[in-house]
């Protein structure tokens, strides 16, 4: 679990994920946020429908793919969360958008 | 991130230099660019400057300066002098083209533009090695750079069962920064090979003297007081089924050994981030020492290119501070190259940056023998995922690379989609280059590297569309 440390203080941004209500924080990318929530895996891979998270939190990885405002295979890691987002964990999909 | 970071306006047509990295060589080149009155663009990819090393530098997660560390506020200096310099910074901008003409293609916020740059500065930077060994694509796994990230932009630390394994100076790192967070890790797995001693020590006089060992050597010992250290590791592998749950080590011809854990954190050093020099046609050499390859570039960073400079880690890895430096040469040399300083003036400004670049040289070539990860941990185990996209193992990769005699990564992607995937090949190209190198009995510099080819990152057709074109273009493809 990736825990905010306690002087880590900064103003809670609301969004959506899988159309539950869920908490990030300014200043999070969509992929920190959801490390923050437990959520370790947040896509399954495109062959064989493994489960997968993000590795590098740098961009070059490509494993933190999701689902933003509808469309998909976006990079969660170098998405700054916004509030009011609507985040959705990724199903193996190849094409770019829905 | 809260700072409104200056240059927000759309992009203009031309720039005389656009720089593409916000880490220490890009806002070194640009600051100094842009110091000496040229139009400078600077493109970063992040949400907002510092690169990996200085990662949320302009808006720190983390008040308390301890627990990062004296060497990541650094960074402040540089970005001073980069916001003083007038220089415009379009951050979260993904640059998927860059051609011989120096056309810049970017994509920002759902919208692709194109820019026409009198010089390139590419300051792209660094990435982890691949480290395919079973299990790490398990989520829970991630890299050890990755940890720090998360640590140093949303001040978000890994605890529980965290278990850190590779080799490296920045996995010791972390480790010191975890340690000083209160969240020291469980157990740290050190695989760096203990016959590295023997090319590296000849080098340890330059390392004694050089910055890096007073201070590495201290924080190796607060890991070690407070975390136990398991070093001479051969062997490792993480199960689990839907997550990560147990990581398994064995030390040479010990019996194995294992634990369960929450996550894994790996690391075997970092290699040049080459994919959009490539691109451009930069030549790319073997490095022989470092084990990756790297864009060939002269004393100022110029590249094969004409008017594409390289500047840092991307141009072979050595440092922030050397990285910095080695920006600010490569800044001056672009300027000169615009006519807007003469040879004797570009020469008398690099003093100072080329004598803080010999001053960081000095230890690395201890430090790239010792820290040189085993040939077998760069080449993927059978069970490993060498290609994570295509979900390629090591087994299937090896096998087409002995049976087959596949003669290189580009027709290895013919028979097995390796590379093909979105990652680009950028977490298996080392993998796949090495294992076929080790198959047919040749050196990596004749198997050569995957060819890189435009646009380097994911574009959509709504962003290309968003590209301005006029009655021409609409007529070459047949619209109306």
């Amino acid at each position: 679990m990736f825990q905010r440390l306690p002087e880590a203080r900064r103003p809670a941004l609301p969004f959506l994920l899988d159309g539950a209500p869920a908490e990030g924080r300014e200043g999070d990318s969509v992929a920190a946020a959801l490390l923050a929530l437990g959520q370790d895996a947040c896509r399954e891979s495109a062959v064989s429908g493994q489960p997968r998270g993000g590795y590098c939190m740098m961009g070059v990885c490509f494993d933190c793919l999701v689902v933003i405002d509808g469309i998909g295979n976006r990079q969660a890691c170098l998405t700054p969360l916004r509030a009011g987002m609507v985040v959705e964990t990724q199903r193996g999909r190849r094409e770019p958008a829905r | 991130m809260s700072a409104p970071p200056p240059g927000e306006a759309a992009p203009r047509d031309a720039y005389d230099i656009v720089v593409v990295g916000a880490g220490p060589a890009g806002l070194s080149a640009a600051a100094v660019a842009a110091g000496q009155g040229a139009s400078v663009l600077l493109l970063d990819e992040g949400m907002g400057p510092g690169g990996q090393i200085y990662r949320g530098i302009a808006n720190p997660a983390l008040p308390d300066r301890r627990i990062l560390g004296a060497d990541y506020w650094k960074g402040e200096a540089l970005l001073r002098a980069f916001a003083a310099s007038g220089a415009a910074y379009h951050p979260c901008a993904a640059v998927w083209h860059l051609d011989a003409a120096r056309r810049v293609g970017f994509s920002r916020e759902g919208r692709a533009h194109l820019v026409q740059a009198g010089q390139v500065v590419l300051a792209t930077g660094a990435l982890e090695r691949p480290f395919p060994v079973a299990g790490w694509t398990l989520p829970g796994v991630l890299s050890a750079g990755a940890a720090q990230t998360l640590l140093k932009a949303q001040g978000l630390a890994a605890t529980g069962r965290v278990v850190l394994a590779g080799c490296g100076p920045l996995l010791w790192l972390l480790a010191s920064q975890l340690v000083a967070a209160g969240r020291p890790p469980a157990l740290l797995l050190d695989t760096t090979p203990a016959g590295n001693w023997r090319h590296a020590l000849p080098h340890l006089p330059g390392f004694l003297a050089s910055p890096y060992a007073r201070k590495g050597l201290a924080l190796m010992a607060r890991v070690r007081r407070a975390v136990p250290v398991i070093g001479g590791v051969t062997d490792l592998a993480i199960e689990g089924e839907a997550r990560a749950g147990r990581v398994t080590y064995r030390r040479g011809g010990a019996a194995p050994a294992g634990l369960p854990v929450d996550h894994v954190l790996l690391h075997q050093g970092v290699t040049p981030n080459l994919n959009l020099a490539a691109a451009a046609g930069c030549a790319l050499d073997w490095e022989p020492v470092q084990a990756c390859f790297q864009p060939r570039t002269d004393a100022w960073g110029l590249t094969t290119r004409p008017g594409i400079w390289l500047a840092g880690d991307g141009a072979g890895i050595a440092g922030a501070e050397a990285a910095a430096a080695r920006g600010s040469l490569a800044g001056l040399a672009a300027v000169a190259a615009l006519g807007r300083i003469d040879a004797a003036t570009r020469d008398r400004l690099a003093a100072a940056p080329r004598a803080a670049l010999a001053r960081h040289r000095r230890g690395r070539a201890f430090l790239d023998r010792l820290y040189r990860p085993a040939g077998h941990f760069r080449r993927a185990a059978d069970a490993a995922l060498a290609c994570r996209c295509e979900e390629v193992t090591g087994a299937t990769l090896r096998e087409a690379a002995e049976r087959l005699q596949v003669p290189g990564p580009n027709q290895m992607k013919a028979f097995l989609r390796c590379g093909m995937g979105p990652c680009q090949g950028r977490l298996c190209g080392l993998t796949v280059t090495e294992t076929i190198a080790a198959a047919r009995r040749l050196s990596p510099a004749e198997i050569g590297y995957y060819n890189l080819r435009s646009p380097v990152k994911p574009l959509t057709l709504g962003e290309l569309a968003s590209l301005p074109h006029d009655e021409a273009d609409l007529r070459a493809t047949g619209g109306a």
